[in-house]
């Protein structure tokens, strides 16, 4: 029999659909479809100025939003050949990992939404409403914050704003164990886990999974540790790894995970950099709103870079960071004027999508919906 | 980090591990290199690609056994004016490569690394729908995110930005 499941269905997370072909309850062959949520934003970018293109990056993955304005923004400062002061770097790896969290958190509470755990969603949400508070008191925005710019960042972080940060992340660790509590030892759980869609190591790598994915089949595999940017080869953190291959592993190497996250905003908080926010470069970097009623270049300069933008040399780079999901990758292709020739993304998601046959068929129809949750999709980064 | 000038002389590259193993291989299967911004790009002849990807995929200096990325570049209304761009990654030596093909407008064509990573399929999909690259040897070689009657390949340089009305 052919199942129809989607595009509007709970556990797709979005609008993903999927054709199973099932024999009784197994599952002989399963086929997602995608594309709905496709809205040209490659397209789009060649349209728009440098900068005009950082917002559009927060609309890709509506739950990291900060992990793709960060690699989107060092790719362009790639090409620039930009440097970018210490503290800004810090701000971004802290910001960064709060995403982390945040996404993992809504990952958690619909993964076992999706199973039948009901309470832990309600857990989850209550702590990534204080990230989206934070969030909202650095850029304005809780979640399109676009808060990191060619250059630096958008905004000083506010008075206050570290306090705030220090105190999510003093009582943090303790809701991680709340989580656990409720779900790693118990049985239902497990049996809805353990065993269930297994991928081996040789797979995942063959298929391009990356992140948790990959790492839940036991490749210890991380961008951040492996080949660092934005300052990460400061920070001390272990890359949880899990060798099962199955639902279980995956969801360890994430509940670790935030405990690792939680860790390197420490980090971050006690060895914050002093000094300035953005890179010392007019013309490509806006100048401060004080400078401009005082300075006549500051506000030439302003106009400049909002009415024509700024060339970037000719070139291109590829540029990947470690997000929630796995390799968020952009490659920019610049043709030397203030508008990107191309810019592609590689989401993490639409390679880790293509494990799915390999982790359902042969097995069981309702383990399709543990296994879709193992995989943590964002059907908007897919489809872009 | 100032910008400094692309190298493109093959001499002066033959020293990198994956060029040199390639050169050594067939050197008229590399049509050029580029170092630039700490990223090495190699052209490969579009004939090659499949078994270039094989050898730097096997060999054991260079292991680039993870594929990342598929995608191509557009350069209307120059000619040869499709670049289909794979960027392959290193788990074991921690390091990336680009290797690009070139490929006529009249009729895109390349073979499929669908063989070789069988993550290859929604990338290589993904490329035919939006620029309109044929890659022979796909298993299932059908539009990926536009619908299936979609006149067009929206990603190429001569399709407008709003689309046609």
């Amino acid at each position: 029999m052919i199942l129809n499941m989607g595009p509007q269905h709970p556990s797709t997370h979005g609008v993903l659909r999927v054709l199973l072909e099932i024999d009784g309850e197994t599952v002989v062959r399963i086929m997602p479809d995608i594309g709905f949520l496709h809205t040209g934003i490659e397209k789009t970018c060649e349209a728009k100025f440098y900068q005009q293109v950082v917002p559009l990056t927060d609309r890709i993955d509506y739950l990291c939003p900060m992990t793709n304005n960060l690699c989107y923004v060092l790719a362009v400062e790639k090409l620039l050949g930009l440097e970018i002061p210490a503290k800004a770097q810090w701000m971004r790896v802290l910001m960064n990992e709060l995403t982390r969290i945040n996404s993992h958190l809504v990952w958690l509470g619909t993964h076992a939404l999706d199973i039948g755990a009901m309470t832990v969603f309600l857990y989850c949400f209550r702590e990534r409403e204080d990230i989206l508070r934070i969030f909202e008191m650095a850029s304005g925005q809780r979640m399109m914050t676009s808060y990191f710019r060619v250059g630096g960042l958008a905004l000083e972080p506010p008075l206050g704003f570290f306090e705030r940060v220090r105190e999510f992340a003093g009582r943090f660790p303790e809701k991680v164990d709340e989580y656990e509590n409720l779900l790693t030892g118990n049985p239902i759980w497990g049996m809805r886990t353990k065993g269930v869609a297994r991928m081996t190591a040789e797979d995942a790598i063959a298929l391009g999974a990356s992140g948790p994915t990959l790492r839940g089949s036991g490749v210890d595999f991380d961008l951040r540790r492996d080949m660092p940017y934005s300052g990460y080869e400061n920070f001390k953190f272990k890359v949880p790894v899990a060798q099962d291959g199955d639902v279980f592993s995956r969801y360890m190497c994430r509940v670790r995970e935030l405990r690792e996250s939680i860790a390197i905003v420490q980090q971050a908080l006690d060895g914050m950099p002093e000094g300035a926010i953005k890179a010392d470069a007019p013309g490509i970097v806006l100048p401060d709103r004080e400078k401009m009623k005082t300075q006549m270049e500051a506000l030439i300069y302003h106009f400049k870079i909002i009415t024509e933008g700024f060339a970037v040399p000719v070139g291109e780079v590829y540029q990947a960071v470690e997000s929630p999901r796995g390799e968020m990758g952009y490659y920019v292709v610049s043709d030397g004027t203030a508008k990107p020739y191309r810019v592609h993304m590689r989401a993490a998601c639409l390679a880790n999508l293509q494990t799915l046959p390999k982790m359902c068929e042969g097995g069981l129809l309702a383990d399709v919906v543990a296994a879709i949750g193992s995989i943590d999709i964002v059907l908007g980064e897919i489809d872009r | 980090m100032a910008l400094v000038p692309p190298i493109t002389d093959l001499e002066q590259l033959k020293g990198h591990p994956a060029l040199g193993r390639l050169l050594g291989w067939n050197p008229a299967a590399v049509a050029g290199a580029k170092f630039d911004r700490d990223e090495m790009t190699i052209w490969v002849e579009r004939a090659h690609i499949r078994e270039a990807c094989a050898i730097l995929r096997d060999d054991a200096e260079c292991g680039f056994n993870f594929l990342s990325d598929v995608t191509c570049v557009d350069w209307y209304p120059a000619e040869p004016r499709f670049e289909v761009i794979y960027h392959l990654l290193s788990i074991p030596n921690k390091e990336r490569i680009r290797l690009k093909v070139r490929l006529d407008g009249a009729s895109p064509a390349v073979e499929s690394l669908t063989s070789l990573w069988p993550g290859a399929n929604y990338f290589e999909r993904e490329v035919f729908d939006l620029f309109g690259i044929r890659f022979t040897g796909h298993p299932y070689l059908r539009r990926l995110l536009m619908p299936e009657d979609w006149e067009g390949h929206p990603l190429r340089k001569d399709y407008p930005v709003e689309g046609y009305r």
